[in-house]
């Protein structure tokens, strides 16, 4: 997954590498096993928020090695007239919901949440949601409601790479503790290595069950994990890669 | 209307269980009804209003048709950006409650205000807009919207009365005419008609032959009406309790420049609300030049100039 992010963002000359990269193995485990989707537009999929939209890359990735979208497509990626724009389109295949304006997606899932609930479903709901995401007062919003309706069949997961746009999160406005923030919130909160899809589907697994909460997993994830030049650097949220740039990251990719 | 509203929403509730109702603490002596009814079906989200578009959202995604309710300004423009993003741009069936058509709430203050609910609305495409003008039209949007695969705006008086010249007419693109007289014509959208029948009433009697032309269907526009009494008269009113800008007075000159016609327009409503002056709605009417004398002073004004 993370030569296809490379690859594709080299040739389409974009950014928001680092934070496809910081991402890459919560959707391999995400589409690797933890979720149940018979196939895209089932009605009793489960459903799939990438909140932090820009990240949008690691999910194509992870929809074209499903199958659900082709090479051709994937290789549109940021040119004219493609479906693959740096945040996802609903009307792509396997997308649940658009996303790309930070907040929006995690009230969607629980509205999704709540949907499945009320329809007496066993379909879940996963929402991957970024740490500055959580500047956002809709997260919380969303997530008093989904901890008051006891919404067990929620999670999300929070991809904690301690990057935003401009910064650091603990410059630009500190999130911690965060942890005990959504504790205090009333979720079964867990923390877990971002980078282990075995640890992350183990998680996803074995959660509580009783009392009925929403499941948070506060996942630690290094930006630009496995190209060694671009970890933890602010430089490789916006910035494309240059031919030079672009060798060397396939050469050192772990 | 909004216990019409919410009467129609109850009967077609008993027959769709798609439908939910979900409010952002609102509606006291409104929405028990339902809750009494449907139980299972209505959620209070809280004072949450961006919150409670994005669940609507999700819930309308797996089948449900949710109608949220709440004041006006706080069902639409706290929440917009989730309006555009969400039941917009995913084209879903969300229905989008807003009470108070202008200053119904004019105690409450500015913020209160529901003067800028529709031009803002209007923007986006593939949402119906509709601002009923009495009970029985309110009753007939909800039902002729209720199969729309798309979300819709209902535009509420916090009032309830009838118009027995309309007669609960509703149709989706479709305006609604009163009287037949030919030297002025009176466009009107919501509860404020009631001033501009008035004011139809004392031109009448002073001589001048008016039509009136009800514009519930802000969105889809009712395009063919509106050309239509455009085409036909020299001078033509809207009137309607939103900020001049952007509502259905917007709506006619676009309809007037886009197809080349020759009438002149004069639109009918709020200019500034920072004054501060608070009181009843008939009383910021009257503030504002939007009283039934204001209205037909202002008619015959425009038609003495012109004359």
């Amino acid at each position: 997954m993370r030569r296809i992010i490379l690859e594709r963002a080299y040739h389409a000359g974009v950014g928001h590498i680092g934070s496809a990269l910081s991402v890459v193995d919560i959707i391999a485990a995400l589409y690797a096993g933890t979720l149940r989707i018979p196939g895209p537009g089932h009605p009793e999929r489960d459903r799939f928020v990438l909140s932090k939209g820009h990240a949008a890359l690691a999910l194509y990735a992870a929809l074209f090695l499903k199958g659900w979208i082709s090479e051709e497509t994937l290789k549109t990626y940021c040119t004219d007239d493609t479906l693959l724009g740096t945040h996802p389109e609903r009307r792509l295949p396997g997308v649940d919901f658009g996303s790309g304006s930070l907040g929006a997606g995690m009230s969607y899932a629980v509205g999704a949440a709540l949907a499945a609930r009320m329809q007496h479903s066993t379909r879940r709901v996963f929402a991957l949601v970024s740490d500055a995401e959580c500047n956002q007062g809709i997260v919380w919003e969303a997530a008093l409601f989904a901890a008051h309706h006891r919404l067990a069949n929620l999670h999300v997961i929070i991809d904690l790479n301690g990057q935003q746009a401009l910064g650091y999160t603990r410059d630009v406005l500190d999130l911690e503790p965060l942890a005990e923030k959504w504790q205090a919130f009333g979720w079964d909160t867990q923390q877990v290595d971002g980078h282990s899809p075995q640890a992350i589907a183990a998680a996803l697994e074995s959660r509580t069950q009783e009392p009925a909460r929403p499941h948070v997993l506060l996942a630690q994830t290094t930006f630009g994990k496995g190209v060694p030049f671009m970890e933890n650097k602010i430089k490789w949220h916006y910035w494309p890669m240059s031919e030079e740039e672009y060798a060397l990251a396939l050469e050192n990719i772990l | 209307m909004r216990t019409a509203f919410i009467q129609k929403l109850l009967e077609l509730a008993a027959q769709d269980p798609r439908i939910l109702l979900l409010t952002g603490d609102l509606g006291y002596t409104v929405v028990e009804r339902f809750v009494e009814a449907f139980p299972q079906r209505f959620v209070n989200v809280g004072a949450a209003e961006q919150n409670m578009i994005g669940l609507a959202t999700g819930l309308a995604e797996a089948g449900f048709v949710p109608f949220v309710y709440s004041i006006a300004p706080f069902a639409v423009l706290r929440p917009f950006e989730f309006i555009r993003n969400g039941p917009v741009y995913h084209q879903l069936p969300v229905r989008i409650v807003g009470v108070g058509q202008g200053v119904e709430y004019g105690l409450n203050g500015h913020t209160h205000f529901g003067v800028d609910d529709v031009g803002t609305l209007r923007t986006q495409p593939g949402l119906a807009i509709i601002a009923p003008t009495d009970d029985a039209q309110t009753r007939a949007a909800v039902e002729k919207t209720r199969a729309l695969p798309g979300p819709v705006y209902f535009r509420l008086s916090k009032d309830s009365f009838e118009i027995p010249e309309l007669g609960g007419a509703f149709d989706l693109a479709q305006a609604q005419w009163i009287g037949s007289g030919a030297d002025v014509l009176l466009i009107s959208s919501g509860a404020i008609t009631r001033e501009t029948l008035e004011a139809a009433r004392l031109l009448e009697a002073e001589g001048l032959g008016v039509t009136m032309l009800i514009v519930a269907s802000i969105a889809p526009a009712p395009l063919q009406d509106l050309v239509d009494a455009l085409s036909r008269f020299r001078r033509v009113f809207t009137v309607e309790a939103h900020y001049i800008t952007g509502g259905v007075g917007s709506l006619v000159a676009e309809v007037i420049a886009g197809h080349g016609l020759n009438v002149r327009l004069v639109r009918l409503g709020f200019e500034t609300l920072f004054d501060d002056r608070l009181g009843s709605a008939s009383f910021l009417h009257s503030a504002h030049g939007l009283s039934a004398a204001q209205i037909a002073a202002r008619v015959k004004e425009t038609i003495h100039e012109n004359a």
